[in-house]
């Protein structure tokens, strides 16, 4: 427990150690821990960035899905205004084709009520005629009697 | 050993006194060189000896720590998942440079090495302490024929003392260079009374210096002894603890370590956390006188 040389040995090695240490151990090691830090932040700030970045996309393909959502709408719209006027247009085409039909049918039937009646007519005079022929037994001048028998057809 | 001996207080102190005594080297009066071989030998032998047993350790565990840490710095990546030895290193200076940011607001290479060094070594020292006190002097006495061999440096004043002189050398250097000459009196003497009136303040001046001066010199005496008188109590118990029987040296044994653990971690704390505010007051300056 007495002072004695130890205390300078100790104090060189002391000194030599500190000056190791000053050297060899301390400046790689705080360097390597400052460069650490700085990648930290760095990539700390990256990650911001880049979330950032991602929420300006966000916004962004919102924005778009929005107005292409709104464009579907409308073509939509418009798709289903045009097939109404379509069916619209079908449906007056038809019922013009069918008034025309009708009508050309009409026609039709007339031409034939006519010829029919025309024939029936005819037919009818010429039956009279033979009904009379037989009931009266004998040959009439149809010329003598062409004028009632028109009289009659008329009245068909 | 205190199981060998055949009981008594003479055995009980001659064990704690072999115990407590270094292994020194220097002249003998008769005027030859060798080791003594008891304290009052080793006392006779005056400044110029040297205990080589505090040499040994303190140096061997100074190597221990350089060794460790240069190892970790030299394969130091950036990049990459740093290995334990890197993680443990590279906590530690971390730790102190922490500390050091907060205390020392002056500019140095040093002070971060410095604190590093003394943590890191009064930390190994001290841990010496939690060997079982027997193990390594029974060792040396039976392989090598030592016959005192102290394994722990801290309880070895001349150890405390210099590391705690290197430091106040080193306040005195920086207070110099910082400050100035002048500065540096400055401090000493216009502080804590302090006078408008120039003649007042001269015959302030004494009484100013006596106290700064006490207080200055106070630091590296407290310093090391603090050190010191912890870890020789410490040991000192483990000493006593190692005289009782043998099975009611656990019992005491294992809370004391356990308690000793804090003791040897804050004392190195305390040791690293003061030097760096003893450098921070060297490098301050007043600009107030």
């Amino acid at each position: 427990m007495t002072i004695n040389a130890t205390l300078l040995g100790q104090a060189i090695s002391f000194f030599f150690f500190v000056l190791f240490c000053m050297k060899f151990v301390w400046p790689p090691l705080i360097s390597a821990l400052r460069e650490r830090q700085a990648t930290i932040a760095e990539g700390l700030a990256a990650a911001e960035q880049g979330a950032q970045a991602q929420e300006v996309a966000q916004a962004e393909a919102d924005k778009m899905l929005g107005e292409a959502k709104t464009q579907a709408s409308e073509i939509v719209s418009q798709a289903q205004k045009r097939h109404n006027e379509i069916v619209e247009e079908a449906k007056q085409n038809a019922v013009l084709e069918s008034d025309r039909i009708k009508s050309s049918a009409q026609a039709e039937i007339d031409q034939e009520v006519v010829t029919a009646r025309a024939a029936l007519s005819k037919q009818v005079s010429s039956v009279a005629v033979a009904g009379a022929e037989k009931i009266l037994q004998r040959e009439v001048d149809p010329k003598a009697h062409a004028a009632i028998l028109d009289d009659l057809i008329a009245k068909i | 050993m205190a199981s060998e001996s055949n009981g008594g207080v003479i055995d009980a102190t001659g064990y704690i006194k072999h115990h407590l005594q270094n292994l020194t080297y220097g002249q003998h009066p008769d005027g030859h060189w060798g080791i003594a071989h008891s304290a009052e030998e080793a006392s006779a032998m005056g400044f110029w000896s040297i205990n080589l047993d505090s040499m040994f350790w303190s140096i061997l565990l100074g190597c221990i720590f350089c060794l460790i840490f240069w190892l970790a710095a030299r394969k130091v990546t950036v990049g990459g998942v740093p290995g334990p030895l890197q993680n443990f290193c590279e906590s530690m200076v971390e730790g102190v440079d922490n500390i050091v940011k907060e205390s020392f607001h002056g500019k140095s290479d040093l002070i971060g090495p410095l604190a590093l060094t003394i943590a890191v070594w009064v930390f190994l020292m001290n841990l010496m302490d939690l060997v079982p006190i027997d193990f390594i002097p029974e060792f040396a006495k039976r392989v090598f024929g030592i016959e005192y061999f102290k394994v722990v440096p801290s309880t070895d004043v001349n150890v405390t003392m210099a590391m705690s002189l290197s430091v106040f050398a080193l306040m005195i250097y920086y207070s110099f260079k910082i400050k100035g000459a002048k500065g540096f009196a400055a401090e000493l003497t216009m502080h804590p009374f302090s006078a408008d009136n120039k003649v007042v303040q001269i015959i302030l001046m004494p009484i100013n210096f006596f106290l700064e001066i006490v207080s200055l010199i106070s630091k590296p005496i407290s310093l090391g002894l603090r050190l010191f008188g912890n870890l020789y109590a410490g040991e000192l118990i483990f000493i006593l603890i190692a005289l009782l029987p043998a099975f009611a040296q656990p019992l005491l044994s294992v809370p004391w370590a356990i308690f000793h653990i804090l003791v040897i971690v804050l004392q190195a704390f305390i040791f690293m956390m003061l030097t760096i505010v003893y450098m921070n007051m060297a490098f301050e300056t007043h600009d107030d006188h």
